[in-house]
């Protein structure tokens, strides 16, 4: 199966996975994203990166429906679609680790992981016992460490918390992946677990949004990268065509120097 | 904690295994502790008068009203609001409640009084008032953004007076005979009943425990020791048959006995004498407790009320509807005033304008003593009725001591200030929020 899916996003005239076009919306006086274009393809891994305050956290909220555009246009598989609430971003399969983790810090990972989605008996209550037991699977494929299901995720170190917010995105199957800084509170080990991660992910044929302020780690793990300056995209590149430097300059400049010549 | 890390075999202490083993919470154990503490203190003070079937019936039957309205609260407290109007709330429902049942039915639609459905209408009558009022406070607080805080002062204001309002100030009563049943001493199912009443609930008890663990087994989870479960199943129906066996060992006073021998145009036998048994009203805080609990535990309602608490913009990106959740609180909480008030009024025999005052505060005392945080995500329904309990207990006892009634209140209000300082520092050194 992932070997047709990379049949298919290999081929140039295949229609994109994601498609942002002119999306603009503007906190009171400040155009946190003004006019950005990205496209995302099935088994792609897209790198979104700027400084704090560019705006990308702001574009990846509008696709998750956390926040509504003020214009622009999103089509997922080439279809025109409204996300206006988390609800709809999940109807299309796009599931989001947030910077914040988005954890309710009195719930349990098993209570945090099906938070919204929680599975019933046939009676209509929660199935605890079912839920605890595929938090456990999932996250033994994880983070084999990671014991601690019944105890309020206040009590977790940060990097069990980000883990419980990754197994969250990746439990439901999703096609589309956003990941706000994932990494940001893991140590070594536990980022390179996560790079791990996307790779197999990105095999199943999932498109992946990826945002990182490690210049280094997103030409490792990404095909291509998008710069953001003051809520505008300052350029995307292949990351076989552009340097380390490049990338630093468009960031830190706001200018493609590829795009200059 | 370092202990709750360490390794399981490593250098057990006896006390804490044996919570441990239990998995008893222990902020639970402290409560039931000073709730005991209390008792024994005032029984001595009161050479043995508190610690009686009489006085712990009459305790029992007065924390209702309460108690109910503090097991809403909770829910409302938890998501980070507060229901300053529950008080007057109940009183606009007990003034709908005795006008259907006086006037409107009897009267207007020509029932009569007396007639077999009119405590059934009535009560049905005040739960939609309640719930609808709730609902409109909910939908003020959710939707347009209004504080709570601010809704509900103006409620407190306002639904007291729609009630003087529609009663034109007046003392509406008697109520209707069924009706007063909920109010306490009116209304025991007499000894028989309470003790089959009983058996079912212990039973019911301990089959829920080995439920859950046999559920727990099956998925491969881990269990407490058998012999700590069986120890939890024996003090929970110990619990159940003991308190039981004290409601059922207050008798009907000799005097009261011989006027329903009357009624009924018989002498009394030499030597009768009947126990009241568990009071109807009791029974009602039961079934709400029940099923408040399986709401907070079991559903995907309480699950969101308790996400919302702990983490509101977290609950809105996993696509709960925070705003409705807000008017569904309310509206719970509506309900529960509703019923509250039937409780109240039938135990006064009558609807009065002063019903429920200063319930507010009790209320959210009961809440707050019984573990419910202001911060939001926490609380429990047990510990609110619990709560509801000891805030009862300070009053009767301190009243049955003689305790001047201005120095009553001084002292229930510095409890509730402690109470709340104890669990801030509790909550500090076991690491929760
Ligand atoms: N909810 C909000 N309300 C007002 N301003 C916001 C909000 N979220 C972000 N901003 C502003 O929008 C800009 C972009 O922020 P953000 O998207 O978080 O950037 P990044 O994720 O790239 O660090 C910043 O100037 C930030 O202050
Ligand atoms: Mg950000």
């Amino acid at each position: 199966m992932a070997a047709t899916m990379d049949a298919e996003h290999a081929s140039p005239g295949a229609t994109p996975l994601v498609e942002m076009d002119g999306i603009r919306l503007a906190f009171g006086g400040v155009h946190a994203v003004d006019g950005v274009s990205l496209t995302l393809h099935a088994g792609e891994v897209l790198g979104l990166l700027g400084h704090n305050g560019a705006g990308k956290s702001t574009l990846i909220k509008i696709l998750s429906g956390a926040y509504r555009m003020d214009s622009g246009t999103i089509r997922i598989n080439g279809e025109a679609v409204k996300i206006e609430s988390p609800r709809d971003s999940r109807r299309y399969n796009i599931e989001t680790i947030y910077q914040t983790l988005a954890l309710a810090d009195n719930l349990d990972a098993t209570a945090n992981l099906f938070l919204g989605r929680e599975l019933v008996t046939p009676l209509g209550l929660m199935n605890d016992a079912k839920m605890e037991a595929e938090t456990r699977k999932i996250m033994a494929r994880l983070n084999p460490n990671f014991k601690r299901l019944s105890e309020p995720v206040s009590a977790l170190s940060g990097g069990q918390r980000q883990s419980v917010a990754i197994a969250r995105a990746v439990y439901f199957n999703a096609k589309i992946l956003i990941m706000d800084e994932p990494t940001a509170a893991l140590g070594v080990h536990e980022t390179q677990m996560v790079a791990e991660l996307i790779e197999e992910l990105k095999k199943q044929g999932l498109g992946i949004i990826l945002i990182s302020h490690d210049t280094r780690e997103m030409m490792e793990l990404c095909d291509r990268v998008a710069v953001m300056k003051n809520g505008q995209l300052v350029g995307t590149e292949r990351v076989e065509d552009v340097t380390e430097d490049d990338i630093l300059s468009m960031i830190i400049l706001g200018k493609n120097p590829r795009a200059a010549v | 904690m370092t202990d709750t890390a360490a390794p399981a075999g490593a250098t057990p202490k006896a006390k804490k295994s044996l919570f441990k083993a239990l998995e008893i919470d222990t902020r639970l154990l402290g409560m039931i502790g000073a709730f005991v503490v209390l008792c024994l203190v005032f029984n001595v003070v009161t050479d043995g008068r508190f610690l009686t079937p009489r006085n712990i019936f009459n305790l029992t039957i007065q924390t209702v009203s309460v108690a109910i309205m503090a097991t809403g609260m909770v829910f409302v407290i938890v998501t980070r609001n507060i229901d300053l109007s529950v008080g007057s709330l109940l009183a606009a429902c007990s003034a709908v409640m005795a006008m259907t049942q006086t006037w409107l039915l009897p009267d207007v639609l020509g029932l009569g009084l007396g007639h077999p459905i009119i405590w059934l209408v009535a009560i049905v009558v005040g739960l939609v008032v309640g719930t609808a009022i709730g609902a409109f406070q909910g939908f003020l607080v959710g939707y347009l953004s209004i504080p709570a805080f601010i809704v509900t002062l103006g409620g407190l204001l306002v639904w007291r007076n729609v009630a003087w309002y529609l009663t034109a100030g007046q003392t509406i009563g008697p109520l209707d005979a069924t009706f007063m049943k909920f109010g306490g001493i009116n209304g025991t199912l007499g000894t028989d009943a309470s003790w089959a009443v009983a058996a079912v609930a212990a039973v019911a008890a301990v089959a829920v425990i080995f439920m859950a663990r046999r559920s727990k087994l099956a998925h491969g989870f881990p269990v407490k020791p058998l012999w700590a479960e069986g120890l939890l199943a024996l003090v929970a129906a110990g619990a159940i048959v003991g308190f039981i066996a004290i409601l059922n060992a207050y008798d009907v006073p000799i005097g009261r006995l011989r006027r329903i021998f009357e009624a009924r145009g018989q002498e009394i036998p030499e030597g009768f004498s009947m126990g009241y048994g568990l009071p109807v009203s009791v029974l009602v805080l039961i079934a709400i407790a029940v099923a408040m609990t399986v709401i907070a535990r079991r559903t995907r309602l309480g699950r969101y009320i308790f996400a919302t608490g702990g983490n509101p913009d977290a609950a809105e990106l996993s696509g709960i509807n925070t705003r409705l959740l807000t008017v569904k609180v309310f509206a719970i909480m509506g309900a529960l005033c509703a019923l509250s008030a039937v409780v109240a009024s039938a135990r006064l025999a009558n609807h009065s304008n002063d019903i429920g005052t200063l319930d507010e505060l009790r209320v959210i005392a009961a809440a707050v003593i019984g573990g419910t945080a202001l911060s939001g995500g926490i609380g429990t329904i047990y510990g609110a009725i619990l709560g509801a309990l000891i805030m009862q207990s300070l009053q009767s006892g301190m009243a049955m001591v003689g305790v001047d009634a201005p120095l009553q209140n001084i002292v229930v209000g510095s409890v509730l200030v402690l109470a709340v300082l104890i669990d801030i520092q509790y909550r500090k050194r076991t690491g929760g929020k």
